[in-house]
């Protein structure tokens, strides 16, 4: 009689953890997270310490003390007595200003210069190319300080528009004004407005109730409470916005359906856009808008709104940066659809405008959108140049002026860098999610 | 540029903070070298010439601590820093000293850690304008835009210039001079800000410097020094006397063309405790009898540095002004050597 014997079990030894092969991973894997975590831990140790000898520890009360400084591009009140944490939050909104028209207008013309640059005209096509190599060769900061020169040379000075025999005149009828010190252009008004809002109220006492400052943005602070208030007029054209565009959708759906079924497209385009702008110019009309023209008073045009030089050679040489990697991104996802869809789809009768809007970009955009998003990242992020044309921005605010006043290095760049990073992760989320919504369905 | 600064700060605040409790003196001796930080180049103040030899006035200063504390005014290692990095320099210990136009103020001496050891220039924040403006108070600035170097205390005081004054303005932040000047000269502003040492320094070397006035109102007090660590009063010490022993100096008549004549031995007592050949100063300092000597064959005294690099002979064109000696009705005071 043979008896079974089990192996004989294998019992754990500690030297397994390097000579047995299913465990040495893991054993490496281990030591060099430790070892990270101690470079770091040793470098967080080390950097707290010096400071403490030096007898600056680390603190962020300092963002609670008044700036003292003046900032000029502000889309929230502020002036020199505010705190730097606020001068570091109206930084942060200008950063955004630039990033999100840097990266609605490079997306225009680089859709544009990409598709253009595929085109079958020989003259279009190559000017295109030249445009691409042109300023995805040179690095940006460069472009910056080009367009902020050609801003301040070439438009004429406020002077040039004083006097009875003026050199330069105000354009398009008397309502924008290109100076060297920027461009003005006709500022929306309300007359009829519904007031404002206050958030966060704390307090109900009637200093609080009854601040009103005379400024007609957004958002105001209100310095007898401490509360935004919020106009009432903006959240009544976004909402009326929002609802208006949700029907038109509906409309649009609705005519889908209908093609579905009997193969008939209802001509919709008219009722859409009647949905949209009769109720907005109705609402604008009950508010009573009006339009401040600029108007020359003492040193500078007064009235209008401003639209510094240091905004439009940042957007400027930024949009025009980036869309040029745009435009490759955009040739190459349309060059990835490959030949025989478009083949197919002349063969069904579409045109070629059809073509491309219903079969091609859909197709391309799949190939587009992930390096898209790290391009819009990219603006962003080089957003941070603007100190060198002087657009007071998040590193020209928090890690520029605040960061010399008060000496605290460490806590001002590492808040901005913690700030960049919350708008770079929200911006790929955002982009991310777009994405998953027009990946390929499978079924 | 960002992460460079946070790694920059984190790196010098790691490597060298051990020392900064450390005796500066020794260690400067121990290295044979001055590390002294000066502007990234401002003509007259620090800014290197032809052959890339530093030179200027507040160079003056870092030379003649050098000298007196190695015996050779050229072992200075220049470190230029900008309005930003000057302070991270000098805290975390890679300069030695900071001769960089900064002004003394409450904050900095106190708040941030530093020893101004005493006042190389007086100066005073003012305006410059076009003379066609035909403006002739900083009180008509009312809606102005105003050009100003960030980072400095002139957007403070300009802020609270207009803000006592009740009247607005339009800043337009600048990096350095030179952009400044490019945009105030195509009339991108109204009006340039910024010390008036730096205006005058400005508008000499515009094309027709006539065409441009500078506002009579000096809205600020901007007291220019050297200063160092706090909690090294040795090193303090040494650099404060040695600014004293320039501006004594002057006092005493005493110029780098007769030094070796007075080192001799003279019948002021003073200067002979100035030059070490009485009393033993030096000693106390830490230093050989002969600092002060060696500190004045340098550069010369507090006037012939002024003289040669922003005096009226020199395209800056400063008079001497608040800076002339106590006796000759400015405030230049230096303590008795004694």
């Amino acid at each position: 009689m043979t008896v079974m014997t089990d192996p004989p079990k294998e019992s754990f030894r500690l030297s397994m953890l390097i000579y047995d092969t299913r465990y040495r991973a893991i054993t490496i894997q281990v030591v060099a997270l430790l070892g990270f975590a101690a470079f770091f831990g040793w470098l967080i140790w080390n950097t707290s310490n010096n400071l403490a000898a030096l007898g600056k520890e680390p603190s962020f009360r300092f963002l609670w003390e008044p700036a003292g400084y003046d900032i000029n591009q502000r889309l929230l009140d502020y002036n020199s007595q505010s705190p730097h944490i606020r001068a570091a939050f109206i930084g942060v909104l200008n950063t955004l200003v630039i990033a999100v028209l840097g990266c609605i207008t490079a997306t225009v013309i680089g859709v544009l210069v990409g598709v253009l640059r595929l085109s079958k005209n020989w003259v279009v096509s190559r000017l295109m190319a030249v445009y691409v190599e042109m300023f995805r060769n040179v690095p940006v900061l460069l472009w910056i300080v080009l367009a902020m020169a050609i801003m301040i040379e070439i438009p004429p000075g406020p002077r040039e528009f004083r006097g009875d025999n003026a050199t330069a005149s105000v354009s398009l009828f008397g309502t924008v004004a290109v100076t060297n010190r920027g461009i003005y252009v006709p500022d929306p008004k309300f007359d009829g407005g519904l007031g404002d809002l206050p958030v966060g109220a704390s307090s109900t006492d009637a200093a609080c109730a009854a601040y009103y400052d005379g400024s007609e943005g957004l958002v105001d602070i209100n310095p007898a409470c401490g509360t935004f208030q919020i106009s009432l007029d903006f959240l009544a054209i976004v909402a009326l916005l929002a609802g208006t565009l949700y029907i038109s959708r509906r409309i649009k759906q609705r005519a889908d359906d209908i093609q579905e079924k009997t193969g008939d497209r209802p001509t919709t385009w008219y009722i859409r856009l009647a949905v949209v702008v009769v109720p907005m110019v109705i609402l604008l009309y009950l508010l009573g808008l009006y339009f401040t023209v600029p108007e020359l008073k003492g040193f500078n045009f007064k009235d209008g709104l401003h639209l510094r030089n240091s905004l439009i050679a940042l957007w400027l040489a930024l949009s025009l940066y980036t869309a040029a990697f745009i435009a490759e991104i955009v040739r190459a996802g349309i060059l990835a659809i490959s030949k025989g869809q478009t083949e197919a789809a002349s063969a069904l009768g579409l045109s070629a405008g059809r073509t491309m809007s219903l079969v091609v970009l859909p197709q391309a955009l799949r190939v587009i959108i992930p390096p898209l998003i790290s391009n819009y990242l990219n603006l962003t992020k080089n957003s941070s140049l603007a100190i060198a044309v002087g657009y007071m921005d998040l590193t020209g605010t928090l890690m520029g002026v605040t960061l010399n006043q008060t000496g605290r290095e460490l806590e001002t760049v590492l808040l901005g860098m913690l700030i960049y990073l919350s708008i770079s992760l929200t911006i790929s989320m955002a982009m991310n999610w777009y994405n998953e919504s027009i990946k390929l369905q499978e079924r | 540029m960002t992460k460079s600064v946070f790694l920059g700060a984190l790196t010098v605040a790691g490597i060298a903070a051990g020392g900064a409790y450390a005796g500066t003196l020794d260690d400067v001796q121990a290295r044979g070298k001055l590390n002294c930080g000066v502007t990234t180049g401002l003509v007259g103040f620090a800014a290197p010439d032809a052959n890339g030899e530093w030179e200027g006035f507040d160079v003056g200063v870092c030379r003649a601590v050098a000298a007196a504390v190695l015996g050779d005014a050229n072992a200075v290692e220049f470190v230029p820093t900008t309005g930003k990095t000057r302070f991270t320099a000098l805290a975390s210990g890679e300069i030695d000293m900071l001769a960089r136009n900064t002004t003394w103020t409450f904050s900095r001496d106190v708040d941030l850690k530093f020893e101004f050891v005493g006042v190389n220039y007086y100066d005073g924040q003012g305006f410059m304008v076009p003379t066609e403006l035909g403006v002739t108070s900083a009180k008509d600035l009312d809606g102005a835009t105003v050009c100003i170097q960030t980072g400095t205390t002139t957007e403070l005081n300009l802020a609270d210039f207009f803000r006592a004054n009740s009247i607005s303005y339009e800043p337009v932040p600048i990096e350095t001079n030179a952009e400044a000047q490019q945009q105030y000269l195509a009339g991108a502003c109204d009006v340039y800000t910024t010390d008036a040492s730096g205006l005058a320094a400005t508008r000499a070397t515009f094309e027709a410097p006539g065409d441009h006035v500078l506002l009579p109102e000096i809205i600020s007090k901007e007291p220019l020094g050297p200063l160092v660590r706090h909690g090294d009063n040795e090193w303090g010490d040494v650099v404060r006397w040695t600014l004293n022993a320039l501006i004594t100096a002057e006092e005493l008549g005493v110029t780098s063309a007769n030094i070796a004549e007075m080192a001799a031995g003279s019948n002021n007592p003073e200067i002979n405790r100035l030059l070490g050949t009485e009393g033993s100063l030096g000693e106390m300092l830490g230093l050989d009898a002969e600092w002060g000597k060696r500190a004045l064959e340098a550069g010369g005294n507090y006037a012939e540095l002024f003289e040669r690099n922003i005096g009226e002979n020199t395209p800056i064109a400063l008079s001497r002004g608040l800076n002339a000696q106590w006796t000759d009705g400015g405030l230049l005071y230096s303590p008795p050597f004694r």
